[in-house]
């Protein structure tokens, strides 16, 4: 085992330690001792940094199934490391703050703390790994993790719903994924995705190339809530908040975007993927930021900023990938790749004051006991620390200077004014749309900062009286609004060492072709479109915030009732109501209509074989010839028969039966089969005397004595499977193309010392078959006995 | 003879699958029980008929009948017997306990 696969595996392996130290240790937080966990990772990832070139790249590998071409493989590029560091460092914070979040009174902190960690493992496999199948085992380890926490307080039903969501949603992706994943396998012949890179250039004109595209598209557009797949986001907001901080902004939910980004190479050019992601992105972003405006509760609105936000990174991504188009030229392809930039750059800002805020709303919701901008007002000057918090990370998020999310969103303009500038035409549409956005996000960060913590005092006072968080929980929040002040004065801090060598490995191709890129971050680069459009940004946000009354109103004029949980909620009713009304319409419980399926498909298959196969060539040369009586006995038993089905009698129909027993032991005198016969007088005459045991003590019922109704689908099925059976029959008494084995029981003198050969056939040479028949009888025997017997009791008891 | 037993045969089934669909108990122990009658038929009749002496080597005789269809026929007219006679008694306390008129009556529950 090499080192990073065993780091991928110590949380696991933590994880199962944590309800010990829970049930021993009760005095301690165990948060204290989680927090170990994504230190110790954080500290050894570091490590690695910075990753520059190809030959920093780590590449390790365990066996697991080797006989299936399944190992653990890791590869430890700039990318994985980005998103490693990510994952460890935010786990540090969201550890840190849970620790003061949750009371380790109240709380189930052994669930709490194992789910983390299971989290914490699967995520960062599912960055590392290399082999398909190993990514897709630990991505689907992530949504089962993200279930359990969103459904960590298990008695709310709110839970249950966003925690059941969430889980169909991400599930449903991530099948489609994995049927992409097994598709590329079979274009390339191998599940490594480094393999697979390799196979690039050959693979596009492969027929499976287009569908396991759209098919892993799909399970990246469901995890990483795009439209319309977003909608599992705002419900998912009913988990602890550390955990909407940690997995439902900065990991979880920029795993699909890991994925757009880890197969660019294979996919990205061709305008299929491209297309598909940006057009998509910028729908979720334009979507995600006016329904934001719309919320009441915080957390709503956070989980709607988040949407906009993916969808913000997800459209540089698509718009990035053209670089790679094999007619861009080499200047184009520089131009687009800083799309690439803006996206890793925005994913690292988004991460960052998204869990800032996410943990300030957190505290909010603690000292308040409330999340509804409605009951709020007028906290800046009793919460200071909280609200320069929120100011940092909300201006960050509305693209503000002095803090990160300014060079992102100048970046942000950059790629899509350059997507315009390369390509022209109605490509115009992007900047437009991704400004439209932005001025949406300017306002609902304004509501956030200014309702919340200014303005007067809401008449509904929150459940508790307002006052600052503790010490302990500003710690992890402070950290982050710190770090997000420090990405726009020192950007540059990721850019050299982080951000290119993650550009070559999502642009491969590009970079060899564009001599490397050069990516250069500034919070002021000139006066430039760009700028003009942020001012333009605040210039209109402002205006619309401070009409927002008017705006209230236009977002009225989207009726709830459109929403897409709506649309969500009848499906889902809608199918299971589809598949009860079948069930009830072929179940219906009466055996008649069981036997007609089951004939019907008899007469089905077995008619439509022999049809098929032209199986029924009839040759009746070798039939014996047919005497008088023959006909005369034959006859009889067709007439019994047909006598059953007229006669309103239940006796008479009994007799008839015995009539066809008798009949064909007459019949098996003429074939030459004297046991046979012997048998059958007999157990003709025991039934027959069964029979009418029965029906003497069968009570009288009320539609006993009606003759039997004539049913056209009756009549169908049975004239249906008599037609087939004797058609088959006909086929079978051709004249046999092999000598039958009957000869050698002929010897059953010398062999067995008898001369009934039959006889020594059933307790001789077959002897064996003959015991069992012995059981079959012992046993219903017992079965009779046992049911007379116990019946009776059960009756007195009854 | 072969063709004109399996043609027999044949109507006792479609007459046998006739009454299995039908609503009352009794009548669709009957209707197995023609099955049962056309399956022995028609293992006679695949096997050849009348094509020699009956399996007894005390006949001086060159050929006989196929003496394993009746073998397998034995065998299968015991199994049958015991299932028709235990299907008689299981129908008999059913009737007793439940007191049902027809099939249609044994659904079970509503929430199956």
């Amino acid at each position: 085992m090499s080192p990073i696969v065993l780091a991928v595996f110590f949380p696991f392996v933590s994880a199962l330690i944590v309800p010990i130290l829970f049930k021993v240790l009760r005095r301690i937080h165990t948060g204290w001792f989680v927090l170990a966990v994504p230190v110790l990772l954080f500290g050894f990832f570091i490590r690695f940094y910075p990753i520059d070139g190809p030959e920093d790249i780590v590449v390790q590998s365990a066996a697991w199934i080797p006989r299936l071409d399944i190992e653990f493989a890791i590869v430890l590029d700039s990318l994985s490391l980005l998103f490693a560091l990510l994952i460890t460092g935010m786990g540090c914070l969201v550890v840190l703050y849970s620790i003061f979040y949750l009371s380790k009174e109240r709380e189930a902190l052994h669930n709490f703390y194992v789910y983390l960690l299971l989290f914490m493992g699967s995520m960062l496999g599912a960055v590392l790994s290399d082999h398909m199948l190993v990514l897709y085992t630990f991505w689907e380890l992530t949504s089962i993790s993200s279930f359990l926490l969103i459904a960590y307080w298990y008695q709310r039903r709110n839970s249950r719903y966003g925690a059941l969501k969430s889980l169909l949603i991400t599930m449903t992706g991530g099948f489609a994924m994995l049927l992409g994943m097994l598709m590329l396998r079979a274009a390339t012949g191998t599940y490594s995705i480094r393999g697979t890179i390799a196979l690039a250039d050959t693979l596009a004109e492969h027929p499976l190339f287009v569908p396991a595209m759209a098919l892993i598209l799909l399970g990246a557009f469901a995890k990483s809530a795009q439209f319309p797949f977003h909608i599992w986001l705002p419900d998912a907001m009913e988990a602890p908040t550390p955990i909407s901080a940690y997995l439902h902004s900065a990991t979880m939910v920029k795993a699909g975007i890991y994925l757009v980004a880890r197969l660019t190479p294979i996919f990205g050019g061709h305008p299929e993927w491209s297309w598909s992601i940006a057009i998509v992105g910028l729908l979720t972003l334009l979507w995600g930021s006016f329904t934001a405006i719309r919320q009441v509760d915080l957390k709503a609105m956070l989980a709607f900023s988040t949407v906009s936000q993916l969808g913000l990174i997800m459209s540089l991504l698509g718009v990035g990938s053209m670089a790679l188009a094999p007619d861009a030229a080499n200047g184009q392809a520089v131009l687009l790749s800083g799309a690439v930039a803006a996206a890793l750059f925005h994913l690292v800002n988004h991460s960052i004051f998204k869990g800032c805020l996410f943990m300030v709303i957190g505290i909010l919701d603690h000292e308040l006991g409330t999340r509804d901008i409605r009951r709020l007002g007028g906290l800046a000057a009793v919460m200071p620390v909280s609200f320069t918090l929120t100011v940092i990370g909300a201006f960050s998020m509305a693209g503000l200077p002095p803090f990160g999310g300014f060079i992102s969103k100048e970046m942000f303009f950059t790629g899509m004014l350059d997507a315009y500038r390369t390509l022209e035409g109605w490509t115009l549409l992007l900047p437009a749309v991704a400004w439209l956005a932005s001025v949406l996000t300017f306002v609902y960060c304004m509501i956030l900062v200014f309702r919340v913590f200014t303005g007067p005092k809401p008449e509904e006072l929150p459940d508790k009286p307002p006052h600052e968080a503790a010490f302990g929980m500003l710690i992890s929040p402070s950290v982050l609004a710190a770090a997000v002040v420090l990405l726009f004065f020192a950007p540059n801090v990721l850019s050299g060492t982080i951000l290119k060598p993650s550009m070559r490995a999502i642009l491969p191709q590009a970079a060899e072709a564009a001599d490397g890129f050069h990516v250069h971050l500034a919070p002021w680069h000139g006066l430039t479109t760009e700028v003009g459009m942020t001012a333009g940004v605040v210039l209109a946000g402002a205006y619309l915030y401070r009409r927002r009354h008017w705006l209230e109103r236009v977002r009225d004029f989207v009726p709830w009732r459109w929403t897409l949980n709506r649309l969500f909620d009848r499906t889902l009713a809608g199918m299971e109501r589809i598949s009860l009304k079948f069930t009830r319409f072929y179940m219906t419980g009466f055996t008649g209509h069981y036997y007609a399926y089951i004939f019907g498909f008899l007469i089905l298959l077995a008619g439509g074989a022999l049809l098929a196969l032209e199986a029924w060539q009839f040759d009746f040369s070798d039939n014996a010839p047919v005497e008088l009586y023959e006909y005369a006995l034959g006859i009889s038993i067709v007439a019994s028969a047909v006598y059953m089905l007229f006669t309103r009698s239940r006796i008479a129909s009994i007799i008839a039966l015995s009539a066809i027993g008798y009949l064909v032991a007459l019949l098996f005198i003429i074939f030459r089969a004297p046991d046979l016969a012997l048998t059958q007088f007999v157990v003709e005459t025991i039934s027959t005397a069964l029979f009418l045991l029965c029906f003497v003590f069968w009570p009288k019922l009320k539609d006993e004595d009606v003759r039997m109704p004539f049913r056209v689908t009756r009549l169908l099925v049975s004239v249906g499977t008599g037609a087939v059976v004797t058609l088959i029959g006909l086929a079978a008494i051709a004249p046999r193309p092999f000598e039958s084995i009957a000869r050698f029981f002929e010897n059953s003198d010398e062999l067995a010392g008898a001369r009934n050969i039959v006889n020594a056939i059933l307790v001789d040479f077959r002897g064996f078959d003959t015991m069992l028949e012995i059981v079959v009888l012992f046993m219903a025997g017992l079965g009779v006995y046992s049911l007379i017997r116990f019946g009776r009791e059960g009756r007195k008891d009854g | 003879m072969e063709a004109f037993i399996i043609v027999i045969a044949g109507i006792l089934v479609t007459i046998g699958v006739y009454m299995l669909l039908s609503k009352q108990l009794l009548r669709i122990i009957l209707g197995t029980a023609l099955l049962t009658h056309a399956a022995h038929l028609t293992l006679m009749a695949v096997g050849g008929l009348k094509k020699g002496a009956p399996p007894l080597l005390d006949e001086a005789a060159t050929k006989y009948t196929d003496p394993i269809p009746q073998a397998l026929i034995l065998t299968s007219i015991v199994i049958s017997f015991a299932l028709t006679a235990f299907v008689l008694v299981l129908g008999y306390r059913a009737y007793v306990r439940i007191r049902f008129e027809d099939m249609q009556q044994l659904k079970g529950y509503e929430d199956e």
